[in-house]
């Protein structure tokens, strides 16, 4: 096997292994979310009227309309989570070992971010699958249609995870990526309420969620399930993917000093 | 022929010099103690040697390529234990090799027979399938050694490798590595103890930032004991 592709097989299959590994993690990343569509959703279902808008074509229940903010919550959460791992790899060091491969360090960056994506994925479509067997349910060609724009999420996330890792300096700094990236990413999108619903109460948080990048990720897997394509979703997305990844290979550049930095 | 060259190397964290216009060179299939004390500069050298750092002045030269200038290649030939273990606790032993035979490029059959090979050498053979996590330090210490061998570097860098190994453990593998070196791989073994090193090994040593002095251990010592020697040094350089 070429040497690029061996070394992808190696790293996704170390990622997966070590999900395995951490079935507790598995479980936290599923109950996450159904606590907020089973839970949440239930609660605050008479309290959120929704109007109809695109991609809807009929009155949807509040359940229906969290679903892709919720998928984009687990890839989110996902994503800080391989983040978080590879400060730990690189507390432990075996993200050195990683980085004095003699292939180029983009391509085993990239690895470790195709790896994180596919068990962001696997983990949205477990979900879906259990939001299904709730009775929630999407069109069935939308969960096909959904794979490529859960692909773009994740990478766009994983990429934001693999830019925090080349600066968080030890694991307990988490908290402060809970804090201050994971919470206000989620709350200031359109992942639990509407837009327009944001700019009834204020322009300026409006205008922040729609310059938030988790927005049109949310909206990319939106219109996605519902058979329909966002293409502004999508510009945003990938742009933001391409920043995001870019600052982290500028991140991880051995010239940045950063690595072998004694803390 | 040289194994390692570095020329000119300085490093610094900010204002802190950690190396200041380092130059040694080692012959290959020689055994090379870099011996300092705590503080050296030890840890800086090998994170530059292995382009974790960037140093803005020197260059180094692994087996004839330029790090700077070629890294692929000086990487491709150079083999790294770290001071820190760097296996995967719950992986195997062979499932940790296979992944790091992988980041070189090395699968499949090429990569088993490799990997057996490997492990044979360090008589950890036996212990293939067992977690990481199972193994005693020596045990880890040679598993890291046999994967940092599985790529025929022809330079071995050893950071501190015997830290939190008792005596037999450390003495085993002092002497599995030293036979690595009659087998014609270089060997830079960083390391703060003098009983470590034998009168026949070259000897930098590293204080300060600043490499004080060089060559074969028994002309250095000038039949003082090593210890003394490197205290006396160490001292006077204070």
């Amino acid at each position: 096997m070429n040497a690029y592709l061996s070394s992808l097989h190696a790293i996704v299959k170390r990622e997966a292994l070590r999900f395995v590994h951490q079935r507790e993690r598995f479980i936290a990343a599923l109950v996450r979310p159904l606590v907020w569509l089973l839970v949440f959703a239930a609660g605050f279902r008479a309290a959120l009227g929704l109007s109809i808008i695109p991609p809807y074509q009929t009155y949807i229940t509040y359940e229906t309309y969290i679903v892709p903010g919720l998928c984009g919550m687990i890839m989110l959460f996902n994503g800080m989570q391989s983040s978080l791992s590879l400060v730990y790899d690189r507390e432990m060091g075996s993200m050195k070992l990683l980085l004095t491969s003699p292939l180029p360090r983009w391509w085993l960056l990239l690895c470790k971010l195709l790896g994180s994506t596919a068990i962001s994925i696997l983990q949205v479509y477990t979900f879906l699958a259990i939001a299904a067997a709730f009775g929630i349910v999407m069109p069935l060609l939308g969960y096909l249609l959904a794979l490529p724009a859960l692909i773009v999420a994740g990478l766009m996330l994983g990429a934001l995870g693999l830019l925090l890792s080349s600066f968080i300096r030890q694991l307990e700094n988490f908290a402060g990526v809970m804090n201050f990236v994971i919470f206000p990413m989620f709350f200031m999108s359109s992942a639990l309420y509407p837009l327009w619903k944001m700019a009834e109460s204020s322009e300026l948080l409006y205008t922040i969620c729609a310059l938030n990048p988790f927005t049109p990720a949310v909206e990319l897997i939106r219109f996605a399930l519902y058979l329909s394509y966002n293409g502004q979703a999508l510009v945003w997305a990938v742009l933001a993917t391409a920043v995001f990844t870019l600052a982290a290979l500028w991140g991880y550049n051995p010239a940045r000093t950063g690595l072998g930095k004694k803390r | 022929m040289s194994g390692l060259r570095v020329h000119d190397l300085t490093f610094s964290y900010g204002e802190k010099t950690a190396l200041d216009g380092v130059n040694f060179e080692l012959t290959a299939g020689h055994f090379c103690a870099l011996l300092g004390p705590n503080g050296a500069g030890k840890s800086t050298l090998f994170g530059v040697l292995t382009r974790l750092l960037s140093a803005p002045q020197g260059t180094i030269q692994i087996a004839g390529h330029d790090l700077t200038k070629t890294p692929r290649a000086a990487l491709a030939k150079l083999g790294i234990v770290f001071q820190q273990t760097t296996l995967d606790l719950d992986l195997s032993v062979r499932q940790n090799l296979s992944y790091f035979a992988a980041l070189h490029g090395i699968s499949g059959h090429a990569a088993t027979t490799r990997i057996d090979q490997a492990l044979d050498r360090l008589n950890m053979l036996e212990r293939a399938d067992e977690k990481a996590r199972s193994l005693n330090g020596g045990h880890k210490r040679r598993a890291e050694i046999a994967r940092a061998l599985l790529h025929d570097p022809a330079v071995l860098l050893l950071d501190e490798p015997t830290v939190g190994l008792d005596a037999a453990a450390r003495s085993a593998i002092t002497e599995h590595v030293h036979q690595l070196c009659a087998e014609g791989t270089t060997v830079l073994w960083a390391t703060h103890l003098t009983d470590e090193v034998r009168d026949s090994d070259d000897l930098v040593i590293l204080h300060r930032a600043r490499v004080l002095a060089q060559g074969v251990t028994c002309d250095i010592r000038e039949g003082r004991p090593l210890q003394e020697m490197f205290l006396d040094l160490t001292a006077q350089s204070a």
